[in-house]
């Protein structure tokens, strides 16, 4: 069959279950992949330009608009990096409770990944509706985890899409006593699900794809970086935040409105895979001990463990959520006073889609000069790329098109793109 | 696959340019999203899973605002196929947070951000769906709520019209009982001119309302900006406060311009 030069043209008008819109151009000609590009087509919503001028009070509600998926991770970047240039000094309970509300996102983002985005794929279904008919106990159980994050999310930012709750110095206001005892009820019985979750998560059977490649993602002296650390890399790179621009290069490619990131000139991996390879060393002790029973080796190579990684994280961030509001206290006040100073703000935290960097140039008024964001799925962007091209030659290019088209949405969905944050649908066309 | 129940509608979900967070008032109803699914066929809904962009609705929500030239295509497309069409948040009602470029040079941002600009198809401004097609029903609120979205959809399902609420967030506040920010405590709030829905969010945290509903009815936005005036917000600080999620909302449009007057003067 490779002999004789076919060409055929597919057209998958939207890839389903991403968030955003992309298309994949693939071309094989004579039993070789002879083109494979991720177009990345949402249209540009040009962030960076509308900060300009902006107070930096107004910063944390306009970055949460670039991902109704993430918006915690973007506000919780953004106020860090600012206080640390105004020098505000946070209440260690404004600290511990940025991390419970990240925590809040990541459980959410990851239930609504796994069980809405990924899963029907390995069940020979088109959504998780369909799904849901024939495992409806885990969809059920699913859906419950996503609400769950989303009500921690709630409880300090009063909804989960686009919370209101951030501000420059702390919070605006604190959750009474009385809710967080009702939340730590709700958390200590997800925990058993979260462990089932883990369990049936390992017991999907998983293509077998190894690869090579860099994993980058945040790392911290003790705990499981989630909002602080250092840059670290698969190579032994450990760096500050602000170095971040001397190791990692970002170039636009014209097939893209999502800018491509490379590190030492090659693709790298963010994100959930990427950060257990780095610190499955720093899980608390029980969920280790649930990674060991999944039989998941790390570092894995195997981009479709993936889904496993999230559904580890989900229950690291309900026992970390526990643990953090185990001495809850109503502080005296939510937010430190704030004056701003001119400089550069940078920072950077791990979003459910893996190390999310800002950088702000700030006026002595607080305004923004300039501003520069880097999210997470346009660094994965040119390792999709790599991972499909391998990913294809190890699955066989000779095989149906509807088998490569489904096994091409597959790599993709591992990544869990967040097109809309990287700038989204995803069109295949096949031409051989 | 079992064929669908005649008398189920068929919902479409639709998505033009946007942060992807109003469709999440769906998909974050945890178990009702079942229970929705088994109560309406939906024939599109992309980030669910269900692809099938052209194909015949009886109620289309669409997401986001109209911002490539394939957008304008596609909406026509869109309002061909379907019975009914809501828009859904500030993206699709006004314009967005992204209708912010629609007073500046887009192809200069473009150049600025992208080495490769002329591969960027970026229509010089962001729109509103009923800045297109004939819209039959519009929510407001960025993000807009899943309770809001299911009012909607139990309003169409009991084949009655759903009930726009315009009213002002200051109606909800005292509804909640929560204090008025701007007379307690002296913060420029937005919640005499922002329309309600959210229920009093922010001003429940003590907070500001921003504005994210986009204008009420009636909105007194003169009166507003001279209280901001009295509070202390120079011009270009009102300016911002109109400028913002919904800055293409005629009536927010129109005060950002009165009070963009104070900072010639």
């Amino acid at each position: 069959m490779s002999e004789q030069r076919r060409s055929v043209a597919i057209h998958v008008p939207v890839l389903a279950r991403v968030e955003g819109e992309g298309a994949l151009d693939l071309r094989i000609d004579n039993g070789a992949i002879t083109e494979l590009r991720l177009r990345i087509f949402e249209p540009p919503r040009f962030f960076e330009k509308f900060l300009e001028g902006r107070h930096y009070t107004e910063i944390p509600d306009m970055v949460a608009r670039i991902c109704g998926i993430c918006p915690v991770a973007y506000q919780v970047t953004a106020a860090q990096a600012l206080e640390e240039l105004f020098g505000v000094e946070l209440d260690p309970w404004a600290r511990a409770m940025r991390r419970v509300f990240y925590c809040g996102e990541w459980i959410q983002s990851h239930s609504l990944h796994i069980h809405l985005l990924a899963a029907p794929d390995f069940f020979g279904c088109d959504n998780a509706i369909e799904l849901a008919r024939i495992a409806p106990d885990e969809v059920r159980r699913g859906l419950r985890i996503q609400a769950l994050g989303n009500e921690l999310m709630d409880l300090f930012g009063a909804r989960s899409v686009h919370p209101v709750g951030v501000r420059i110095g702390g919070f605006h206001g604190a959750p009474s006593m009385a809710r967080i005892r009702d939340m730590r009820e709700k958390l200590r019985a997800a925990l058993p699900e979260a462990e089932a979750l883990i369990r049936w998560a390992a017991s999907i059977q998983m293509p077998q794809d190894d690869q090579a490649f860099f994993s980058v993602a945040m790392r911290h002296q003790s705990d499981y970086a989630i909002e602080t650390g250092d840059i670290a890399a698969s190579d032994g790179l450990l760096i500050g935040a602000d170095a971040f621009d001397g190791h990692f290069a970002e170039r636009h490619e014209p097939h893209s409105t999502a800018l491509f990131s490379h590190y030492r000139g090659q693709p790298y991996l963010v994100g959930p895979l990427a950060r257990l390879n780095l610190n499955h060393d720093r899980l608390p002790e029980r969920v280790g001990k649930l990674l060991a029973e999944s039989g998941l080796v790390l570092p894995s190579r195997n981009l479709f463990h993936s889904l496993l990684a999230r559904a580890v994280e989900i229950l690291q961030a309900l026992h970390e959520a526990l643990r953090l509001l185990e001495d809850y206290r109503v502080p005296d006040s939510p937010w430190a006073p704030v004056t701003p100073r001119a400089g550069v703000a940078v920072g950077c935290t791990e979003a459910p889609r893996g190390l999310l960097w800002h950088r702000y140039e700030m006026d002595e008024e607080g305004r923004v000069i300039n501003a520069r964001i880097v999210p997470p799925t346009s660094q994965n962007q040119a390792r999709i790329e790599e991972n499909l091209r391998l990913s294809l030659l190890n699955f066989g290019l000779d095989l149906p098109d509807d088998a490569l088209r489904l096994h091409c949405e597959k790599v993709i969905r591992n990544y869990d793109p967040c097109i809309s944050c990287a700038t989204h649908f995803l069109r295949l066309n096949i031409e051989r | 696959m079992n064929a669908p129940t005649p008398c189920k509608p068929r919902v479409a979900v639709h998505k033009f340019s946007s942060c992807d967070g109003c469709q999440l008032a769906f998909l974050n109803l945890g178990e009702d999203l079942l229970t929705l699914a088994g109560r309406v066929e939906l024939v599109h809904f992309a980030e669910a899973g269900p692809l099938d962009p052209d194909t015949d609705a009886d109620v289309a929500f669409v997401e986001g605002s109209v911002s490539t030239p394939e957008d304008l295509e596609r909406i026509q497309r869109i309002r061909k196929h379907s019975r009914m069409l809501i828009a859904i948040g500030a993206c699709a009602t006004s314009g967005g947070i992204q209708g912010l470029r629609n007073h500046a040079n887009g192809a200069e941002w473009v150049a600025q951000i992208y080495s490769h600009p002329e591969a960027i198809a970026s229509l010089a401004h962001s729109t509103p769906i009923a800045s297109h097609v004939k819209v039959d029903f519009e929510v407001w609120g960025c993000p807009v709520s899943g309770p809001q979205m299911l009012a909607v959809v139990n309003a169409l399902l009991l084949g009655v019209a759903p009930r726009d609420n315009a009213d002002k967030v200051c109606t909800e506040c005292k509804r909640h009982g929560y204090p008025c920010v701007m007379v307690s405590r002296g913060i420029a709030c937005m919640g005499p001119v922002t329309r309600a829905g959210c229920g009093a969010l922010c001003p429940s945290l003590g907070r500001d309302c921003y504005g994210c509903y986009g204008p009420a009815e009636n909105a007194n936005t003169d009166a507003l900006a001279a209280q901001f005036g009295r509070q202390g917000l120079e011009p270009q600080a009102v300016v911002r406060r109109f400028q913002s999620i919904n800055s293409q909302a005629p009536v927010f449009l129109a005060a950002a311009d009165k009070a963009r007057m104070g900072c010639d003067e």
